[in-house]
């Protein structure tokens, strides 16, 4: 009745990773910039899922941001500015096998980048995407960006910006084929950490905006939501992204939200700021399915294929 | 011969006097000859290209060397009827190999007079062309296209043409009541009775080529052949005979994009990111088709940006993938180039240039991606250019490209063109080697203590870890780095990266051997050319050397790096000039100074890299080059007049 079944056996994980193990190269981020903040996220969630950094991916464009692979003791890419996306969907395309994290800015996505950003949320490939979202350009030192507020100053709009910003989480939710929206803060790391990890786990592409704050070229951006918190709404459900009661009471605006109604989510988006998931369907299409097929098709077989393709054109 | 009687009925009513014309005809025996040039054109839509395809078919099955070059109007649907509208194909065939498109066609059908313009225009015809006109248009019920119609056949004599008014639509007629779709297979039987093709190979090739058509559609088709064929009997007194060449290698016969697909297939490269674009388009439309007979996958992504970036992803996990595209895809691609180039990416770009700059001649074919490749990245970009000369350099040199890639570490751009890519030739069968394949993802652990950019000092080469090998995490960068894969902070940093970037192409140059000298290793002068030309330029030089000139070519497929040995070959030359298809200032136009003018971009590259001076001399109006107008050039630079070449009209 007690004791060991006959069966028993204990299977010594080899390899056990800890943080250590994802920290790559030191952050050179400014002190006070969220991009650390989400570094550490990842890096937990890596080592909570055990994922062997030789099959961890991270993913990046350019900006302050996209450095985020540097940092990380993973395989990584850092390509060019808006390209991540692409590149990303690459990786995958032919090795689903592998953990891809993406980082990108407001700018590396939703300016230069927003043609990928609207294809690769269609192709839904499961890749986790972070956009780190300063509403301003960091790196080239304070541009406006497309969700920079209306009238932020800033060096090539010194009076203002002219135009209201953008909204990403209503343009995602338009997409068709998305899967997985959420929004989440720098400043709360545990709903960031939550968030992060829910949009790991998820099957298809996961679009996360995180708010995201910098110091060193749109201070304050943020202050106002820290100081009044309400104005942000925490989205609730069983099914949605689940912080524990302490954490949650840093949230005293509290919303019930199904993340499967799409169209209540598209409202929720156009009011407020919403925190949490605003959206998931695992049920959707995935690309990958598509771009896999075929791998490991043995050479007899690939030479068979050719020589009847030959046999088309044989004279 | 129940065939022709039963055609006879439909044509004349009259049995018995097609029985006549057919035992006369029996007699007759065909003229023999070298090769001709036929050319089939219409108002796009009508088959035209079709019936080409399939007579060009036929005839490399028979064993003759075949070009196929279709004749594309810029518009998708010009209006009918209209004079520079003319779409349709020319088929050059012959005893021996045939490596272009020629010069002045022999024989032209015309399902319209006036698409016939346009073509006079482009010199396609000579004295004595025979011109195969559908009559209908002379009878038409609008006297407006009547005039036009009698006008036209006026003029066409006037400038020499031999017009036989023949009633195309009305031979359909016995076998089908909407004519307008089956006039190109009437036709198609027409040729083949004038070039003396066995009827039955014929048959056989078009079924094949209809194979996915219903069988009503394949019945009829086999019965307007059979109507042209005989039609041509009984009326008709051309008849040739073209014999085959011995065949001693097995054959097939395809276009440049039909054999870059397939040499995307047997270079093992299993992804195609793509972006649709004139001329390249059409290889990924057979690639989708077949590609995932051997595992392998074509994305159409939004961009041409995303294609190539796909493309990179795919390759630094591990296998290496190929973007096509053509000029303009290709300026788009240019920054993600750089990015393959600076993170030592393999990868496989290919171009099938067309007119340029901006939206060019979409249809047509330019060389004008050269400089564009080589140079078109900011800061110094190093990377592997290859230009195909022939189909059968489609297919290879793409299995090439990729065993280059991997090997260097590098992107490599394979450059083609519209001629290749809608040529048509057959080439010897390749014989499928497992190695082309490549090699599985090396899963193994990365070797310790080894970085990702670990240089070899002496060939600028590294060892590359690919995700999944445990131990050589790395971060692949756009940004300089060191040879231990660090953003590079320092000046030193940057200069040996530079440095060791660029080694490769040298090491690269010292695997390869001198180019050929088509004809003598010395003389007056050197043909220097690049990509499709080479038959053109071959077929040229022969004729002045028969002519006693002391004329020679060279035709380089490496254009980075170049082909070693080039300053030799070149000192054994009193002049050099190279033949291209682009833009260039004439050579005594007053209104450039020496220093102003602009060259040829292979003669721009070779002046450059040799300090010789050589002359271009190129052409850039959308067509393939004519051997005739480049033997007319040879001449003229030997100071003498115009050769025996029956001139265009
Ligand atoms: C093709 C190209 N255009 C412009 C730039 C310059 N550039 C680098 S980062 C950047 C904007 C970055 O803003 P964002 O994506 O918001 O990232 P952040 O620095 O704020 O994290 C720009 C315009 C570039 N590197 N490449
Ligand atoms: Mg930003």
């Amino acid at each position: 009745m007690f004791g060991l079944k006959a069966d028993w056996s204990l299977e010594v994980t080899q390899r056990y990773f800890t943080l250590e193990s994802y920290t790559g190269a030191d952050a050179r981020w400014c002190p006070g910039c969220g991009d650390h903040a989400v570094l550490t996220a990842v890096q937990r969630i890596c080592r909570d899922e055990q994922l062997p950094p030789e099959r961890t991916v991270a993913v990046s464009g350019i900006g302050c941001a996209s450095r985020f692979p540097h940092y990380m003791a993973t395989y990584g890419f850092h390509g060019l500015h808006g390209r991540a996306l692409p590149l990303a969907c690459g990786i995958k395309a032919r090795r689903p096998d592998l953990h891809v994290w993406v980082a990108t800015g407001d700018g590396d996505c939703f300016s230069i980048g927003a043609g990928h950003w609207i294809h690769a949320v269609r192709y839904n490939m499961d890749i986790t995407v972070m956009v780190f979202d300063n509403n301003i350009y960091g790196l080239t030192k304070k541009q406006t960006s497309p969700t920079s507020p209306a009238g932020l100053k800033t060096n090539t709009h010194p009076l203002g910006n002219p135009l209201p910003p953008q909204n990403p989480l209503s343009v995602t939710l338009a997409i068709s084929n998305v899967s997985f929206v959420a929004q989440t803060i720098d400043w709360h790391p545990m709903h960031l950490h939550a968030t992060l990890h829910a949009a790991f786990k998820h099957r298809g592409l996961s679009f996360v905006r995180i708010l995201q704050r910098c110091p060193a070229m749109n201070d304050h951006a943020f202050d106002e939501l820290q100081r009044n918190p309400e104005k942000l709404s925490l989205l609730t459900h069983p099914q949605g992204i689940g912080i524990d009661g302490s954490a949650a009471d840093r949230f005293p605006n509290q919303q019930v939200h199904d993340p499967s109604n799409l169209a209540a989510a598209r409202s929720m988006a156009e009011a407020g700021i919403p925190i949490g998931l605003l959206f998931q369907d695992e049920t959707r299409p995935c690309y990958d399915h598509l771009t896999s097929a075929g791998i490991g098709t043995s050479i007899d077989a690939k030479l068979r294929a050719l020589d009847g393709a030959l046999d088309r054109f044989a004279v | 011969m129940t065939r022709d009687l039963r055609y006879l009925r439909a044509i004349t009513g009259d049995p018995s006097t097609r029985v006549t014309v057919q035992r006369e005809r029996a007699q007759k025996r065909p003229q023999v000859i070298d090769e001709h040039i036929v050319e089939i054109v219409s108002d796009s839509g009508e088959g035209a290209q079709k019936a080409g395809q399939i007579f060009g078919a036929i005839s490399a099955k028979m064993g003759n060397g075949v070009w196929t070059v279709e004749i594309i109007p810029a518009e998708i649907k010009p209006p009918a009827r209209s004079r520079a509208g003319a779409s349709g194909i020319r088929i050059r065939f012959g005893s021996n190999l045939i490596s272009n498109m020629g010069d002045a066609a022999n024989v032209v059908v015309a399902l319209n007079e006036q698409v016939l313009y346009g073509r006079i225009d482009s010199g396609a015809y000579k004295q004595g062309t025979a011109v195969l006109l559908e009559n209908k248009w002379g009878k038409d019920a609008s006297p407006e296209i009547v005039e036009q119609y009698q006008t036209a056949v006026a003029y066409f004599r006037s400038r020499g043409l031999v017009v036989h008014e023949l009633p195309i639509e009305e031979g359909c007629r016995s076998v089908t009541a909407s004519p307008r779709l089956g006039k190109n297979m009437f036709v198609l039987g027409i040729l083949c009775w004038i070039y003396n093709r066995n009827l039955d190979k014929a048959l056989a090739e078009v079924a094949c080529a209809f194979a996915r058509k219903s069988e009503e559609v394949r019945a009829l088709n086999r019965q307007l052949i059979e109507a042209g064929f005989a039609f041509a009997q009984a009326h008709l007194t051309m008849h040739y005979d073209v014999p085959a060449r011995p065949q001693r290698t097995p054959l097939v016969v395809m276009n440049g994009n039909q054999a870059l697909a397939l040499g995307v297939m047997a270079s093992g490269m299993e992804l195609v990111a793509m972006y649709p674009i004139t001329p390249a388009t059409s290889a990924s439309h057979y690639l989708s088709e077949i590609f995932h007979d051997v595992g392998g996958f074509v994305h159409q992504a939004e961009d041409e940006i995303a294609a190539i970036n796909f493309a990179i992803g795919s390759s630094f996990s591990g296998k290496t993938a190929c973007t096509i595209t053509s000029g303009p895809g290709l300026a788009l691609k240019m920054e993600s180039i750089g990015l393959a180039v600076m993170a030592e990416i393999p990868l496989v770009i290919v171009s099938v240039q067309r007119g340029g700059p901006a939206t060019g001649l979409p249809t047509k074919v330019e060389q004008g991606d050269l400089l564009a490749a080589l140079f078109g990245a900011p800061g110094d970009a190093p990377k592997v250019v290859l230009a195909a000369a022939t189909i059968e350099e489609c297919f290879h040199l793409l299995i090439a490209a990729r065993q280059l890639a991997e090997t260097f570490r590098i992107p490599v751009i394979l450059l083609t063109d519209a001629n290749l890519a809608t040529g048509v030739q057959p080439f010897p069968r390749p014989k499928l080697r497992p190695q082309w394949l490549g090699l599985p993802i090396d899963q193994a652990p990365w070797q310790r203590g080894v970085s990702a950019y670990d240089w070899d000092e002496k060939t600028g080469l590294s060892p590359r870890p690919v995700p999944g090998q445990r131990g050589g995490e790395y971060v692949a960068t756009g940004l300089a780095h060191t040879s231990g894969a660090k953003v590079a902070y320092e000046p030193d940093a940057n200069e040996w990266g530079l440095t060791m970037r660029s080694r490769k192409l040298a090491t690269l140059q010292q695997t390869l051997k001198p180019p050929a000298v088509h004809g003598q290793e010395k003389g007056d002068l050197l043909v220097v050319g690049w990509g499709s030309t080479l038959g053109a330029i071959e077929e040229a030089v022969d004729r002045a050397r028969a002519d006693g000139l002391a004329v020679s070519s060279v035709h380089l497929r490496f254009l980075s790096p170049l082909e070693p040995g080039l300053k030799q070959i070149f000192s054994r030359f009193r002049d050099i000039v190279t033949v291209e298809i682009n833009y260039s200032d004439a050579a005594n136009s007053p209104r450039n100074a020496e220093a102003s003018r602009r060259y040829g971009q292979l003669a721009w590259l070779l002046r450059a890299q040799l300090l010789f001076d050589i002359d271009c001399w190129s052409q850039a109006r959308g067509q393939p080059l004519q051997p005739g107008a480049i033997y007319q050039e040879i001449r003229r630079r030997f100071g003498l007049e115009r050769g025996e070449l029956a001139c265009s009209v």
